[in-house]
């Protein structure tokens, strides 16, 4: 299980490789990209800032990292978010789950995003048009870890 | 105690971290709240909609009847948008 909340950008191929090297047991690896958009709510994003809550942040991701591991036969879990100034492009997070078979994988990594966007202590500032606006909370990202409280994996 | 807050919150309270130390009577979140809106006109303001306030004790995740007797650092923030 790795969990990094770092300022740098990083190497989506070299993380991957990292999950999987010497580790014939692996069937299957599945990974989330999370990337800066242009456009929210119809206005057009130059920058976000991510902040968030040193120590709780790491606590946090190790938290989810580790329940994805009981809920599913994983090999490996790896998240990387950062924080600080994005702009559009830019990534934000990596959430990856390897396993001997596919449906581990895919249905891990998914958990792994829905639960980091409802529990992690992270907030975006975006940058539109002059003025900096906080983002809101979207309820469709509650329903979406809430349908991992119902299902049991 | 450490009281911290993040974003709007920190903005709107006006400091990012602050030492408190609640009376006697002060045993949730709920109540500390309640308190810390006392301390200042933008303490009153920044908490003043507790639908958008989230609190975490001690690094954890907590609800408006969790306890906060005993705990090191409380903090305040929006619900998160990270992902």
């Amino acid at each position: 299980m790795t969990v990094k909340v770092q300022r740098e950008d990083f190497d989506i191929g070299a993380e991957l490789d990292s999950l999987t090297e010497g580790r014939h047991g692996v069937g299957g690896l599945a990974s989330f990209v999370g990337l800066v958009r242009d456009i929210h709510g119809g206005a057009e994003v130059s920058a976000m800032t991510l902040e968030h809550y040193p120590g709780m942040t790491e606590r946090e991701l190790e938290r989810i990292a580790t329940e994805a591991k009981e809920r599913w036969p994983l090999d490996e879990v790896l998240i990387v978010h950062r924080y600080g100034r994005l702009e559009p492009g830019d990534r934000i997070v990596l959430c990856a789950a390897s396993s001997a078979h596919r449906h581990a994988a895919l249905e891990a990594c998914a958990f792994l995003i829905d639960w980091l966007k409802t529990k992690a202590p992270f907030w975006k500032l975006e940058a539109t048009g002059g003025a900096d606006k906080w983002v809101d909370a979207r309820e469709s990202d509650d329903e979406a870890a809430k349908r991992w409280r119902e299902t049991s994996g | 105690m450490k009281v911290l807050y993040f974003a709007w919150l920190r903005e709107r309270v006006g400091m990012a971290e602050e030492t408190v130390t609640p009376p006697e009577d002060v045993a949730t979140v709920a109540d500390l709240i309640e308190h810390l809106k006392t301390r200042s006109p933008a303490h009153a303001e920044a908490l003043g909609d507790t639908r958008v306030v989230r609190c975490a004790v001690d690094q954890e995740h907590a609800q408006p009847g969790d306890s906060v007797r005993g705990a090191s650092e409380v903090a305040f923030f929006p619900p998160v948008t990270g992902g």
